[in-house]
């Protein structure tokens, strides 16, 4: 009982919170209703006995990525967001088309039966516990896309030195 | 805790293809004459297609599948880039971007693709296609100091980031309803559990669709297309408009026909108004272009709807002149952009179709090669791209939809207008601007090689095709 509400409640809160991110007019509003959202995106992993994912969920997320937004931020020296007519125009359009997404989706939750769960039961987690067991499949079943992610992020790092070091020449 | 590494032999290709990106990327650093990468990229992906040969089977838990199917595709993705560095070589350096990241990154790209196609389960399907299309973006948008070459990266970034998150939420419904990502588990589960009919499955199938259809550009999923073609470099266009169409197409139809196979009836009711739509969309906008890029861009929309009647078909035979079709188109397209490149120079841009006016007076051999490529993407024999056509209506028709094929034909029809515009143009006009032709030796040779392909495919395609079809053999 106590976890269902405490899903409520952070469901609820991480919906606000997503929508108060999108639509504060000041960059640097967003990205603190940000931080506060990945937090409680953190607490969901938690309800889930992953608590590995919620500190890497708090220190990549919250710690490095959101700092990097405020440097964005703070760099372009943004006060308020830029209206281009030209690109948001056309929003009656996009709302009727993200309503009509979102009749479906409930639709198909009617349908949707869920797969029966796999061998990671709660209890084998919480015997292995929860780095453990992450570990061990990131490095056996999932060695493959483990190593396809390392790729990327090589071509991450090469992209953002080719884009942004380079001098331009004229 | 016993670990016993996977049987690596059936990967060999990426892993080759793997070393010799991070070398041309290491080397980069020590050579000033960036020319030997583009020659060292080139022999490298001829060693990757020669281990090609031994290469198949299934590893790591069937994440990874070789076969007949995975190793036509990479053929494809082989010639795609061996052409595309060819015709990079002189334009990059017009362009002022002559950098060794270009090739590292192609190969990259080029190694996406090959994951994508050998992919076995949706979240190595996925990490291929963002390895695949991460490159792509920083290559559109690699001539830094043009502001269309950024917009163009830009837009293409958004709207692939967009799709790839209709592609996650898909693969995370089937996730839910099946407890499992590899794609033979899933079609096994859905006819098991009778989930066949599940409107959740149907959702996800849209998802995938939506997904698969950005990267294939079809129509209503092209917008990005035009922008992108547009203001890339040339060559990374012709570049981007066979490889990661290829490798889309290639997704599309293991995903669908090997862990959706049993609810075909379903995704061929959705391909059907896609197919016809894009073809409407590409065929007709591209009448009323006048760059040169923009109208090849839709006219690469068209040739995604044409090749989607070999998935819609949904049997073997379908889906070999599918790949067939690709074949052809990845020889046509890049021969095409080679001719673009080279009107290409410095201070001149060279993309506008006005600029094709007259060229048959000034420079024969040009018009004539744009001739035949033109020629071979309407269609018209001798050229391979009648032969492609021909093999993929057989066998719309064979699978009794003969009502489609006669939609195609009509578009086809239609398509002939702007492809013959600028023969006539080549042909029938004098000359307005005076042209530079900026050959090069490399260039050339991808002219000759395209050409020739383009020509022998037309008049002996049993090779080709009997290549196909055993390839699809066993999928």
């Amino acid at each position: 009982m106590i976890q269902q509400l405490f899903f409520a409640y952070f469901a609820f809160v991480i919906v606000v919170l997503s929508l108060l991110v999108i639509t504060r007019k000041n960059p640097v509003h967003s990205v603190l209703w940000m931080l506060l959202l990945f937090f409680h995106i953190a607490s969901l992993y938690l309800l889930l006995n992953a608590e590995f994912m919620a500190a890497i969920q708090v220190i990549v997320y919250a710690g490095g990525i959101l700092v990097l937004f405020l440097f964005a931020v703070f760099i372009l020296n943004i006060r308020e967001e830029l209206r281009i007519n030209k690109f948001i125009g056309a929003w009656p359009t996009g709302l009727t088309f993200a309503v009509g997404l979102l009749v479906v989706i409930i639709m198909s939750i009617k349908s949707f039966i869920a797969a029966p769960p796999g061998i990671y039961s709660i209890d084998l987690i919480k015997q292995e516990t929860h780095t453990k067991a992450l570990g061990k499949l990131l490095y056996t079943e999932f060695l493959y896309p483990f190593e396809v992610t390392s790729l990327i992020l090589l071509v991450a790092i090469i992209g953002a030195i080719v884009l942004a070091k380079r001098r331009l020449k004229s | 805790m016993n670990f016993q590494l996977p049987n690596l032999s059936p990967m060999v290709p990426e892993l080759t293809m793997t070393a010799l990106a991070l070398i041309v990327l290491l080397i980069d650093l020590l050579i000033k004459k960036k020319e030997i990468l583009a020659l060292i990229s080139m022999a490298g992906v001829a060693i990757v297609a020669v281990t090609l040969l031994g290469s198949s089977g299934v590893t790591f838990g069937n994440m990874f599948i070789s076969d007949g199917y995975s190793s036509f595709f990479k053929l494809i993705f082989f010639i795609n880039v061996i052409l595309s560095v060819l015709i990079s070589i002189k334009y990059i350096a017009i362009e002022r971007v002559n950098y060794g990241e270009y090739y590292s990154l192609i190969l990259f790209s080029t190694i996406g693709m090959m994951i994508m196609a050998s992919a076995g389960d949706l979240i190595v399907l996925y990490l291929g296609l963002e390895l695949m299309a991460l490159s792509t973006y920083i290559l559109a948008g690699f001539i830094r100091h043009d502001v269309k070459s950024n917009e163009a990266a830009l837009k293409y970034f958004l709207l692939g980031a967009f799709s790839s998150a209709f592609l996650l939420y898909g693969i995370s419904i089937v996730y839910g309803l099946t407890g499992t990502t590899d794609l033979k588990a899933i079609a096994s589960f859905i006819s098991e559990k009778g989930l066949a009919n599940n409107f959740s499955l149907l959702l996800s199938v849209i998802f995938l669709t939506v997904a698969f259809g950005f990267k294939i550009a079809a129509a209503p999923f092209h917008m990005w297309a035009p922008d992108v073609y547009e203001g890339a470099p040339t060559s990374i266009t012709a570049f981007m408009s066979v490889g990661p169409k290829a490798a889309g197409f290639a997704v599309l139809g293991r995903v669908f026909m090997v862990a959706f196979v049993s609810v075909k009836v379903d995704w061929v009711a959705i391909l059907i108004p896609l197919s016809i739509l894009t073809m409407a969309v590409g065929n007709i906008v591209a009448l009323s272009q006048t760059n040169i890029k923009r109208m090849l861009a839709y006219s690469s929309i068209a040739h995604a709807g044409y090749a989607l009647l070999g998935i819609i078909t949904a049997n073997n035979e379908g889906l070999a002149s599918m790949m067939n079709y690709l074949m052809i188109y990845a020889f046509m397209n890049i021969g095409a952009f080679a001719v673009i490149i080279m009107l290409r120079s410095e201070g001149f841009k060279g993309d506008s179709i006005y600029d094709y006016e007259g060229l048959s007076k000034t420079h024969p051999w040009a018009a004539a090669l744009m001739l035949i490529f033109m020629f071979s993407l309407t269609g018209i024999p001798p050229t391979a791209g009648f032969i492609g056509k021909l093999y993929i209506f057989i066998s719309a028709i064979n699978a009794g939809y003969t009502w489609l094929v006669v939609v195609a034909v009509i578009f086809s029809a239609i398509s002939a207008y702007f492809y013959m515009r600028i023969v006539m143009y080549m042909y029938m006009r004098e000359p307005k601007v005076t042209v530079t032709l900026s050959t090069s030796l490399p260039t050339d040779f991808a002219l000759v090689i395209t050409t020739v392909a383009v020509l022998v495919i037309g008049v002996f395609p049993s090779f080709l095709v009997g290549l196909a079809r055993a390839a699809i053999r066993g999928f």
